[in-house]
């Protein structure tokens, strides 16, 4: 079968390798149909995640057709359309039973690396690096999905797979992003990164009671999809984002703030340089501007709400500030088994239609092309659909 | 816990076990401790008058920054050797470091402006304090025969039913990646299988010493056994009802000859993580059925057992199978509790 497969920094090719096969009873086969580029998957092709190994096949959102199951899966028949959601957890552990699904113990093999970075490990994820079990990923023609009788969920034909793919991830991380900042009715929530998860996170926001959404990024197709989500905006190329959001609140800072950009942050100026050079030289591991700029900028007694994914260390985190004005820092991986029935029911409800988000849809076989495209932004590029069954050249949907 | 049971498995039994044949004798450890001081002294003078070190050894001004790097590992060498009980991980931390600087001196030595003379020198007394670090490290290291472990887990399941699965010691292979087989002889006495490399394999009788259910299992070889080895695993408990915390200690004390270097080979290159790795798999089995797997992982969670994470092809697959690797091959899963079910979500 065909996969996209990563072979160093911003070296990704399209390969011919072998079908996956049932490894584990619970497991089953999904033969995609869809699969979508992530902001993380970015991570990785730029090299800042350790423990990836050459030849690993990426991608941890995607859907598509059960064609095989194992003996243990008996709620998934052949011919079931699911979408399967990226962190792999088996339903049996202590923290999935308190449906912290994406700190699953049991699904990381793997979880000796993870603990020697993290202290902790947390659940095994698909295509994302051997620190999180070393499970290929979907973008690929055919996926192994290992306990398939509690993560995959069967969604209904007259959906199409651009309205419900995004319950793999990035919806319902978003949505999670939104739903620590425990919105109340009234409440200005500040959003750093427009990007695919930022902009679900705006219209969670709205969703979860939220009376004004501010969104900061710099790319003016991102804020004009957040405006579209009814967000205000801050270009923060052109504006001081603490001051514009300080007079937008009236000196008192929103309600809650979610940094939806994670690791990689650009920023103008110094702060950045001093940042890039750390990380560079592996001083840090992660760019931490967004999260430092939106501790500065949160009321007292506000929540940080971390849905951008870091990677190991950061520093000049600025904890006095969080600890006199009683801040609340909240994060995680999202739980995305606990999120997907009620998300997909908001779908049908016609709450959301998540596709808005779509701008590029591709062959499996232009996904090189669609990483360089989703890295530098490229052509208005905001959130990439991979169709392994599609041939020829890509296709413009917005 | 209770002070009247589960005295074998005790931290502090264990540790005077441990003391006896392999502490290192006084003297080793004066010389690592002044192994420890040269490292501190070297590490202040190299952070602080990086040019003077470049002058001394011949390598060109522009390496400052990196002598002061070097200062810094040295430092951190005799505040490891210092500050544990065993300094030999420091002092093997030394000898790191030695080749470290041997490989730079031999890359300055290549230098257009390099001062041969001097480097030659430099080199010279890097190579006798090597083999003083060397010594020092391999006696630290010798004293300590056998193997020992010792790691936890928690198990969401009934003290009563995990210690029953550990019981039955035929299950054991199920998760002990060097067990080929354990068969039960009755009477608590059991033949054990362990895979060696090279399709040999290491055999002995066991016998269960204390055996208290849902509480504690030890076991120790009888003599004549290929490799003399003990175990005792201790289950309670967890506060608030939340499974059963699994206590494990094992040693092995392998005899010399081609059977000690078997064995040595099996349990002695990182044992540790070779418990933690046999606990973490027997959570899988008791809590999800069976043996979780990666593509990566398919012949083993290791370093350098990792493969990419992609599918296997035919050759791969038969490998693993061969490794008993595979879960799906060896037998019926262990059932799993009908609430934990992931239909219940």
């Amino acid at each position: 079968m065909k996969a996209n497969c990563w072979y160093g920094k911003t070296i990704m090719r399209v390969e011919d390798v072998p079908e996956p096969q049932i490894l584990n009873q619970r497991d089953a086969i999904v033969k995609i149909s869809s699969t979508a580029i992530c902001g993380s998957d970015l991570h990785l092709y730029n090299g800042f995640i350790p423990t990836m190994q050459r030849g690993d096949i990426l991608g941890h959102e995607f859907m598509g057709e059960v064609v095989e199951v194992g003996r243990e899966v008996t709620n998934l028949k052949i011919g079931d359309r699911v979408v399967v959601p990226f962190p792999i957890s088996c339903g049996n552990c202590f923290f999935c039973q308190q449906q912290m699904f994406s700190l699953c113990e049991n699904s990381n093999p793997n979880a000796w690396m993870a603990e020697k970075m993290f202290g902790h490990a947390p659940a095994g994820i698909f295509g994302y690096s051997h620190l999180t079990g070393g499970y290929a990923g979907g973008q690929a023609e055919y996926a192994r999905v290992p306990f398939a009788d509690v993560g995959p969920i069967k969604v209904p034909e007259h959906l199409s797979d651009e309205q419900v793919l995004f319950l793999s991830d990035i919806f319902p991380t978003g949505y999670m992003g939104a739903e620590m900042c425990d919105i109340k009715p009234g409440d200005t929530i500040a959003i750093w990164g427009c990007g695919p998860v930022g902009q679900f996170s705006i219209r969670s926001a709205f969703l979860l009671g939220a009376e004004k959404v501010i969104a900061i990024d710099q790319v003016p197709e991102r804020l004009q999809m957040a405006e579209q989500g009814g967000a205000e905006t801050i270009n923060y190329l052109e504006q001081n984002v603490y001051e514009v959001l300080m007079e937008m609140t009236g000196g008192r800072g929103p309600d809650a703030c979610i940094d939806d950009v994670g690791m990689e942050a650009h920023a103008p100026g110094l702060i950045f340089a001093y940042d890039r050079v750390k990380q560079a030289m592996a001083l840090e591991t992660d760019r931490p501007h967004a999260l430092r700029e939106a501790i500065m900028c949160c009321r007292n007694g506000g929540i940080i709400s971390v849905i951008g994914v870091y990677g190991g260390f950061i520093d000049k985190f600025p904890m006095g500030s969080v600890m006199n004005r009683s801040l609340t820092i909240k994060t995680g991986q999202a739980h995305v088994q606990r999120y997907m029935r009620p998300l997909l029911q908001m779908i049908e409800n016609g709450d959301i239609d998540p596709s808005f988000v779509v701008t590029h849809v591709m062959s499996l076989d232009d996904a090189p092309r669609g990483y360089d495209m989703f890295k530098n932004k490229k052509d208005g590029c905001i959130k990439i659909v991979l169709k392994p069954g599609m041939n020829g050249k890509s296709d413009l949907v917005h | 816990m209770s002070a009247t049971r589960q005295p074998i498995g005790d931290r502090s039994n264990y540790a005077a076990q441990r003391s006896l044949p392999g502490m290192p004798n006084a003297s080793v450890k004066r010389l690592a401790k002044g192994l420890g001081w040269f490292s501190v002294g070297l590490g202040l003078t190299e952070l602080l008058a990086p040019g003077a070190i470049a002058k001394i050894s011949g390598v060109s001004n522009k390496h400052t920054g990196l002598i002061r790097l070097y200062g810094l590992r040295e430092i951190a060498s005799g505040i490891t050797i210092f500050s544990q009980e065993k300094p030999a991980a420091g002092v093997w931390s030394r000898v790191a470091g030695d080749a470290l600087d041997l490989a730079s001196l031999g890359m300055a030595f290549t230098a257009p402006d390099a001062k041969r003379g001097r480097i030659a020198f430099a080199t010279a007394n890097v190579l006798a304090v090597t083999a003083l670090d060397l010594v020092c490290a391999n006696q630290l290291s010798n004293g300590n025969h056998g193997v020992h472990a010792e790691a936890s887990c928690i198990v969401n399941r009934a003290p009563e039913e995990v210690y029953e699965f550990w019981r039955n010691f035929e299950n054991l292979p199920r998760f002990m990646k060097h067990l080929e087989a354990v068969e039960n002889l009755g009477d608590g006495r059991s033949h054990w299988t362990a895979k060696g490399p090279a399709g040999m394999t290491v055999e002995w009788d066991a016998t269960i010493i204390a055996d208290v259910p849902g509480e504690v299992i030890t076991w120790r070889s009888l003599e004549d056994s290929d490799v003399d080895n003990a175990g005792a695993v201790r289950f309670q408990r967890a506060p608030g009802n939340r499974g059963t915390i699994v206590k494990v200690n094992i040693q092995y004390n392998p005899p010399a000859g081609v059977i000690g270097a078997t064995v040595a080979k099996l349990f002695g290159e990182e044992p540790q993580q070779q418990l933690d790795d046999d606990l973490r798999r027997f959570k899988q089995v008791l809590e999800v059925g069976e043996v979780v797997v990666s593509d990566a992982t398919l012949m083993g969670t290791g370093y350098f057992e990792q493969r990419p994470a992609r599918p296997a092809d035919i050759d791969e697959l038969e490998e693993a199978e061969e490794m008993e690797a595979l879960p799906s091959q060896t037998g019926t899963n262990y059932p799993r509790s009908q609430s934990a079910g992931g239909r219940a979500f």
